[in-house]
């Protein structure tokens, strides 16, 4: 079954989170992502869950290690400040290896910033915020289908991989409305979490849920475990999605907003006889290093387009190696670059390089 | 003799507050205190997160802009700093009772020589209007909509009460604004929190019982009766610490 | 198709449910559409807006820089946006509330209509946004008048759904002008 409605992309969130199975959600309220913990608010009772607001962001990422590692699908959401007060239990949720799935409805800083959109936390959800050697799943949705599927996708990864998943949307995703299709899964996902702290019932041996080793040679062992899974990520469950780069003037990488902004910016510069490819990464982390790589066979030019100083262009840069130049195109404090913008930076950069 | 009308430690610049809030009012009688005092220029205060996020703008003293909750920590940094300056913060209820209840806990557990100035609107009005720690019981807010269940989200907390338990806090009270003689025994009580701070006793706090007409979704005349006739039933004027304090 | 509406004004308008209703009949003819408010601290000032995407292609950016259609509900509103109507596009403005006079310095085509004094002589002031989609059906057929009863029980709280024949009263005068 399913059914097409208009709701806002916090609200998406929230719908999905609910027909996902999770039934923890704890939040704490902060623009731009209130609608999603109102919403939970209301509907997470109605579906016979627990909502509770809890008296910071470092409680609820704290009750989401709690209800996750009792077994349950739980979730926290946030924006920039609050996802910054959650990384020590995001570092200690890697640890116990708990699947649980963090929102980040992202905003402008440094510091207390602003409330606008901004993709400006990119290096914290991808590069580990949190202390230790650890990752999390980055997943980018670039519309209101895409926070949807995204965030019942972030939950079956979770699970899957007993890790965090972390969807990045921001401002202007979470405050605006689009038309979403509610597609009700084929069957219910049922993971066995027989490692879950559940009670033995005298009929187990009793599972620990912890991140500490005291013991060198154990610890080290552990994070050799938690590294072959992520490389088991790295193999598996990259995303991306390649528009028009075979043989394009230039390719820009952006994701999420960045990238729909890019789809307009190819239409504009087709009309002026100037052809665009757009990378869009899905997953952040994994991050598409072989498809970004690549793109230098495609094409002479590659650009990043992001609401941030200058982030993920590090990773097209690494993936691309030198072997075509990489340009940068971003706005910072809320702005969001206009269409035109960006076609003169493309057109800047282009007539650079034909000299 | 010339009438001031503007005291001299608020800036002439119009706020952004909505119209009926008692934000406002706080910063004009923290202001006229300030100024009484003479003490302008040893004043460092401290802006919470929250509607009052920028007051920094509208006070002539020098301030700093704390991240969520940590106001009396941050305080707590510039106090041992400039022990002979007067230090305050200004707080909300989601600020202060949830957030930031450990900071300020312990401030006054170590008997912090500094002041604090306790909004409390029952609501969190920046982000509109969610349930507070605050929130009285039945309070309909965006994540209490089916009214604040004490069954579920448990009961409003009484920080003036909770703080008078510490033996670091020296002089607690609880005061209102929504009437001219309410403010005026406001007044009295945020004067003489600084006066304890100037004696250096230790820690003080004034809870303002404040309206939020916006969130609230009332008018101002009826938020101002319902501060009167429904949070000042549960939550009880009165000093509950340092009641013979001379200062 | 594909339409770029911006809709302005002050907060109690009814501004962002208009969008909603233009959106959400937009959806019930089958088409994509966003719907991108403005919020936060700027809302405060009392000042709304919200743009508004139609189209029957996959949608990109949710903002629009260059709109094709100006609703204008106030002068700042008008003001704001008035410089940024795309050449070919027109801006139709609240002429109860903006004077005639200055309507005819804006350089795109207007269509001066006297939404907020016609809905209050219909009985609410806030039916005045249903006159202007109205209009903005009548210059292009954007979709059906019928669509937009169907919108508006969606949108509408149920308490508000006996109002749906007036505000529907409110379109056709609309479509009129
Ligand atoms: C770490 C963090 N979490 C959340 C927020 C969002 N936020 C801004 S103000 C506020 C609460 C405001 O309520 P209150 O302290 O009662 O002050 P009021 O606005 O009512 O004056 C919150 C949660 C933030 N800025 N930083
Ligand atoms: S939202 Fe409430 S607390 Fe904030 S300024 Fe307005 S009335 Fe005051």
């Amino acid at each position: 079954m399913s059914e097409k409605v208009l709701i806002k992309g916090n609200e998406a969130i929230g719908e999905a989170a609910i027909r996902a199975g999770c039934r923890h959600y704890f939040g704490y309220p902060i623009t731009p992502q209130n609608e999603l913990t109102n919403y939970m608010s209301k509907y997470m009772p109605e579906a016979g869950g627990v909502f509770i607001q809890a008296e910071s962001e470092i409680a609820a990422i704290n009750m989401v290690y709690g209800a996750a590692g009792a077994g349950a699908r739980a979730m926290t959401s946030s924006s920039s400040p609050g996802i910054s007060l959650k990384q020590e239990g995001i570092s200690y949720i890697a640890g116990a290896e708990i699947p649980a799935v963090v929102v980040n409805v992202m905003r402008c800083g440094p510091g207390l910033g602003g409330i606008m959109p901004a993709q400006s936390d990119y290096f914290q959800a991808v590069k580990g915020g949190g202390h230790g050697d650890y990752r999390n799943i980055a997943l980018a949705p670039s519309n209101g289908q895409e926070l949807y599927e995204l965030t019942v996708k972030a939950f079956d990864l979770a699970d899957k991989y007993r890790m965090l998943v972390m969807v990045m949307a921001d401002g202007a995703l979470g405050q605006m409305m689009e038309n979403v299709e509610f597609r009700d899964r084929e069957e219910p996902l049922i993971v066995e979490k027989p490692w879950a702290a559940t009670g033995t019932g005298m009929k187990r041996e009793k599972n620990s849920i912890t991140s500490v080793y005291i013991n060198p040679d154990e610890l080290e062992t552990v994070n050799n475990r938690l590294q072959a899974k992520y490389h088991e990520v790295e193999e598996n469950e990259v995303m991306y999605e390649e528009i028009n780069c075979e043989g394009a003037d230039i390719v820009i990488c952006a994701y999420g907003l960045a990238a729909r902004l890019t789809r307009n910016v190819m239409k504009s510069a087709s009309a002026e006889g100037i052809k665009v490819g757009l990378m869009r990464p899905i997953t952040l982390w994994p991050f598409p290093k072989q498809a970004v790589g690549a793109l230098a066979e495609k094409t002479d030019t590659v650009m990043s387009v992001e609401l941030s100083a200058g982030q993920m262009v590090e990773d097209v840069r690494l993936a691309i190696n030198g072997k075509v130049p990489v340009h940068f195109y971003g706005r910072t404090g809320g702005n969001i670059p206009t269409q035109d913008e960006i076609l003169d930076k493309i057109k800047e950069v282009l007539g650079k390089e034909k000299k | 003799m010339p009438v001031r009308l503007h005291p001299e430690s608020l800036e002439n610049i119009t706020t952004h507050y909505c119209p009926g809030c008692s934000h406002g009012i706080a910063h004009r009688v923290i202001a006229e205190v300030i100024d009484e005092l003479g003490i302008e220029g040893s004043t460092i205060g401290i802006s919470p997160v929250g509607c009052s996020y920028n007051n920094y703008k509208y006070f002539t003293f020098d301030m700093l802009q704390a991240a969520h909750g940590r106001a009396p920590a941050v305080a707590t940094g510039v106090k041992r700093v400039h022990p002979e300056s007067i230090v305050f913060t200004y707080q909300g209820d989601g600020d202060l009772a949830a957030i930031g209840t450990a900071e300020i806990i312990h401030a006054a557990a170590r008997g912090e020589k500094i002041t604090t100035i306790f909004i409390n609107n029952a609501i969190y009005g920046m982000t509109s209007g969610q349930m507070a720690p605050t929130t009285l019981e039945g309070q309909v807010t965006t994540t209490s909509p089916l009214g604040r269940d004490p069954k579920v989200q448990g009961f409003p907390l009484k920080m003036s009460e909770i703080l008078s338990q510490i033996d670091g806090a020296v002089y607690i009270e609880r005061v209102s604004m929504h009437d001219v003689n309410h403010i005026l025994k406001a007044k009295k009580a945020i004067k003489k929190a600084f006066k304890v701070q100037l004696a250096g006793l230790g820690f003080s706090m004034i809870e303002v019982l404040s309206t939020c007409p916006t969130n609230w979704r009332m008018k101002p005349v009826d938020a101002a009766a319902w501060v009167k006739d429904t949070m000042m039933e549960y939550y009880k004027l009165g000093v509950y610490k340092g009641e013979d304090l001379e200062v | 198709m594909n339409y770029e509406i911006i809709l302005a004004g002050f907060g109690g308008q009814g501004i962002l449910s208009a969008g909603r209703i233009i959106s959400v009949s937009a959806i019930l003819e089958g088409r994509n559409t966003t719907w991108f408010p403005s919020y936060g601290p700027e809302m405060r000032g009392g000042t709304a807006n919200c743009h508004v995407i139609v189209s029957d292609d996959e949608i990109g950016s949710p903002i629009i820089n260059n709109p094709d259609i100006l609703i204008a509900m106030t002068l700042p509103a008008l003001e704001k946006f008035e410089k940024v109507v795309r050449n070919t596009g027109f801006i139709i403005a609240d002429s109860s509330l903006i004077e005639e006079e200055r309507l005819k310095e804006a350089k795109s085509r207007v269509f001066p209509i006297k939404a907020t004094q016609i809905a209050g002589e219909m009985g609410h002031k806030a039916y005045a946004m249903l006159i202007m989609i109205g209009k903005l059906i009548k210059e292009t057929n954007i979709f059906k008048p019928e669509t937009v009863e169907k919108a508006l029980y969606e949108v509408l709280k149920q308490e508000l759904h006996k109002l749906v024949p007036e505000e529907m009263a409110a379109l056709s005068a609309g479509l009129e002008m």
